[in-house]
């Protein structure tokens, strides 16, 4: 069925909702990638079969929705109307859920949370601590709607806001709006997105293009697909709405082609949007015309760069070019572009419905709304995590995620994928956004947060970003091409036991000489995470380079694998998957290591219940 | 089936991955992921044929299909396992699992094996972090790998590795 009109529109959502009782049992099931890999498709199918099985389908609705962020404890079932919050559910748990709690009201204890910190068990969604303390305004849906569902999303109001728009607002004030609310580009560079639709719209050329990258190459940072696959009408009409405001009728999805749920899903949701009506010709009867394609990278992490992406768009390599000339200007075949993040796009909805006002009313001076980080490396809740900008990091890491796994001690947060920076502990108490964490040397990027503690070695760390810039660099500027490379052999040199006095200074200068020689960001911050562990943590690079020592236990050639005598107890276990059958000892005896065959696999130290193989 | 035939099967094939783009040279990327995932790597003869199909030089195809990491010109393993080495991975413990691999299969990430039996590769995420260190065989994810899982896999795939299970 076609929708012509904004009166069509509306009386369609009356009659959804109408048609939908909130009070209904309804069984959730978290769909997205990461309980996908816990088994969560044949979960749903599960619920499916015992629900027709007992002619339970008046009673229960079920609903496989998009990512709910606490990706830890997997697969998540939320049961609706009570928001009883289960985790870790099982196939055999299915049956029970469903008669017990769900038609009975009883709660099953042991597929509720436990609070770590205070040992209570948790059966409100809203009352676990990974959620408590967000600020869920773009990430909240997810939890809500089915994604491949239109109906579900027009259910809570989706298209309003398109609709708003294309019923009595002028571009200009949409544009105005967005300004005014202080909308900062979620991808990383900061920049407000409301001037970039102005000197879009102001641009000389036709056609406009309005694209959204969704090439999320930031290593640790998965946000965005999380609301590609969970929710792509938002992006969508995050999108129509910029467009309308920029004046063009041609957008571009740019995703990358390691996220094969995202892509299937927003291709869904644009099919359903064109069959509705939201998307096309003349939509809703207002002379504006908008439609959306899919492309899919090719594994290139520069493609997230503008100009490279253009470039991927238009066929070729993805090479990145001097930006005299603004992509607002001359983007995408040459024709005024507006690129935006995936996060970006999915903040406009919210922005047009709520007003500028209600926006600036969250957020620091200059950064406004909510931030979704990925809080993912040595920390207990790996998850999404949405907040308002100005929280501390301290908050986050140790309310939201629960601080470190056992054993371990909090070190350090790189945020900002390989543009960003390492920030020490001594900056836990800062207030977190887009300028606070250019300060200490690191930067928002797209928000990847990756908590290390003291088994991660600094010095190893700078040198994986850098071999991981190495094999992305495109290769087109001399600085970036070579530089790159000659840092990462000096780390090289320092992580395997060949430092030498003055390296940390040749790394400072060729830093320094990327930064201003390189044609594009990828060069001119790749040597951000080396300054600033070199900042932060110079005592690391010293032990490694005088003393020819890893702290951290994890450079192998500085590094041994022993086995404590006191902790043995000889069970045989290490020698036995030893590879190199390099451990010997009498049964019930304390273990040698012969260090002379050791190739230091670390099958010894994984496979010890007693942790009684030491690393020194 | 004949060489020829074989040639001018590829060459439809291809044909009608185009035409799912409506020939639009914009989407080189995508149809050669289409070709790749078709024919599980990117034949001379059927880059000749996006050339040839689509009107651009085969020096640009060419180009293409060596910039971008996700494609191979030569043929790829029966069995295809990508260790994710993302941040997240990478801090918990990704580089024992991938020198594991790298010795157990004597493969470097990015090779095949002679026997086309084996093919091993790096990927810089695949956003699922909570899950890592997260390798992939054939498809199908394996969350929270350690060393002594990975020779768990590799055995079931038929390799001679030391597990704890004899």
């Amino acid at each position: 069925m076609k929708i012509k009109s904004f009166k069509e529109l509306k009386s369609l959502r009356e009659k959804i909702s109408n048609s939908r009782d909130p009070e209904k049992n309804c069984i959730t099931i978290c769909a997205g990638t990461g309980c996908l890999a816990y088994g969560a498709q044949s979960l749903v199918n599960k619920f499916k079969a015992e629900i027709e099985k007992d002619n339970l389908e008046e009673e229960i609705d079920i609903r496989s929705t998009g990512c709910h962020g606490f990706c830890e404890q997997g697969p998540v079932v939320v049961i609706y109307p009570e928001k009883v919050f289960y985790r870790r559910v099982g196939l055999d748990d299915a049956a029970e859920v469903i008669h017990k709690t769900v038609l009975n009201g009883e709660i099953l204890d042991r597929l509720l949370y436990t609070d770590p910190s205070s040992g209570e068990k948790i059966i409100h969604e809203d009352d676990v601590p990974f959620y408590k303390k967000q600020m869920r305004l773009v990430f909240g849906m997810n939890g809500q709607i089915d994604p491949k569902s239109l109906e579900d999303y027009l259910a809570i109001g989706g298209y309003s806001a398109l609709a708003k728009v294309l019923n009595g607002m002028e571009p200009g004030a949409v544009i105005e709006e967005v300004k005014k609310a202080n909308l900062r580009g979620r991808g990383g560079g900061g920049f407000s997105a409301g001037w970039k639709w102005e000197s879009t719209r102001k641009a000389k050329g036709d056609p406009k293009y309005v694209i959204c990258n969704a090439d999320e190459g930031d290593p640790g940072a998965y946000m965005d697909r999380s609301l590609l696959e969970g929710n792509p009408h938002s992006i969508l009409e995050g999108m129509m709405i910029g467009a309308y405001a920029i004046g063009s009728n041609e957008g571009y999805i740019y995703v990358r082609n390691e996220y094969p749920l995202a892509v299937k899903n927003v291709t869904i949701a644009i099919e359903k949007g064109r069959e509705l009506g939201v998307l096309g010709e003349d939509i809703l009867d207002s002379g504006f015309s908008f439609d959306i394609k899919v492309n899919r990278g090719g594994g290139a992490f520069v493609c997230g760069e503008s100009s490279a992406l253009f470039a991927s768009l238009e066929g070729r390599t993805g090479e990145p070019r001097a930006k005299y000339i603004h992509a607002t200007d001359r983007g995408l075949n040459n024709k005024p572009t507006n690129l935006n993040n995936v996060e970006t796009w999915a903040n406009v909805p919210l922005i047009i419905n709520k007003g500028a006002e209600w926006y600036q009313s969250i957020g620091t001076e200059n950064s406004k709304g909510t931030k979704i980080f990925s809080l993912v490396g040595k920390i207990n809740n790996t998850g999404l995590v949405e907040i308002p900008m100005g929280m501390t990091l301290r908050e986050i890491i140790e309310d939201i995620g629960g601080g470190t796994p056992k054993g371990g001690k909090f070190k350090a947060v790189q945020t900002g994928g390989p543009s960003g920076g390492c920030i020490p502990e001594q900056f836990l108490d800062m207030p977190i956004d887009f300028d606070a964490l250019t300060k200490v040397g690191s930067m928002m990027g797209s928000g990847g947060m990756i908590v290390m503690d003291d088994r991660t070695c600094m010095v190893d760390v700078a040198r994986y970003f850098l071999k991981f810039l190495e094999g992305e660099s495109c290769g087109k500027c001399v600085p970036c091409r070579e530089g790159v490379r000659r840092m990462r052999e000096i780390l090289d040199d320092i992580c395997e036991g060949r430092g030498r006095e003055g390296d940390v200074e040749i790394l400072e200068s060729i830093s320094h000489a990327l930064i201003d020689g390189s044609l594009c960001a990828l060069g001119a911050t790749a040597p951000n995470p080396v300054l600033s562990t070199i900042k932060y943590f110079r005592e690391e690079y010293s032990a490694h380079i005088q003393e020819k020592k890893c702290p951290a236990g994890v450079c192998k050639e500085l590094i041994r694998y022993k086995i404590d005598e006191e902790n043995c107890n000889g069970c045989g276990v290490c020698a036995r998957l030893c590879p190199a059958e390099c451990i010997s000892g009498e049964k019930k005896q304390p273990h040698v290591i012969d260090q002379e065959k050791c190739i230091k696999c670390g099958s010894c130290r994984e496979s010890c219940k007693f942790d009684a193989v030491i690393v020194e | 089936m004949s060489e020829v035939n074989s040639v001018e099967k590829m060459e439809l094939k291809v044909k009608d991955i185009i035409q799912k783009y409506g020939s639009d040279r914009g989407f080189v990327v995508p149809i050669l992921q289409d070709v790749q995932k078709e024919f599980n790597y990117l034949p001379k003869e059927a880059l000749n044929a996006v050339s040839s199909h689509l009107d651009v030089a085969i020096s640009r195809i060419f180009e293409v299909a060596t910039f971008y990491k996700a494609f191979s010109l030569t043929p790829r393993g029966r069995h295809q396992l990508s260790l994710c080495v993302g941040t997240a991975c990478y801090v918990r413990g990704a580089p024992l699992i991938e020198s594991n691999i790298e010795r157990v299969l004597d493969l470097r990430p990015g090779k095949t094996s002679p026997d086309l039996e084996f093919s091993f590769d790096t990927v810089n995420c695949l956003g699922s972090c909570a899950l890592g260190p997260i390798l992939v065989v054939d498809g199908e994810y394996q969350g929270q790998m350690t060393v002594s899982k990975t020779n768990k896999v590799l055995k079931k795939l038929g390799k001679k590795v030391k597990t704890d299970e004899n």
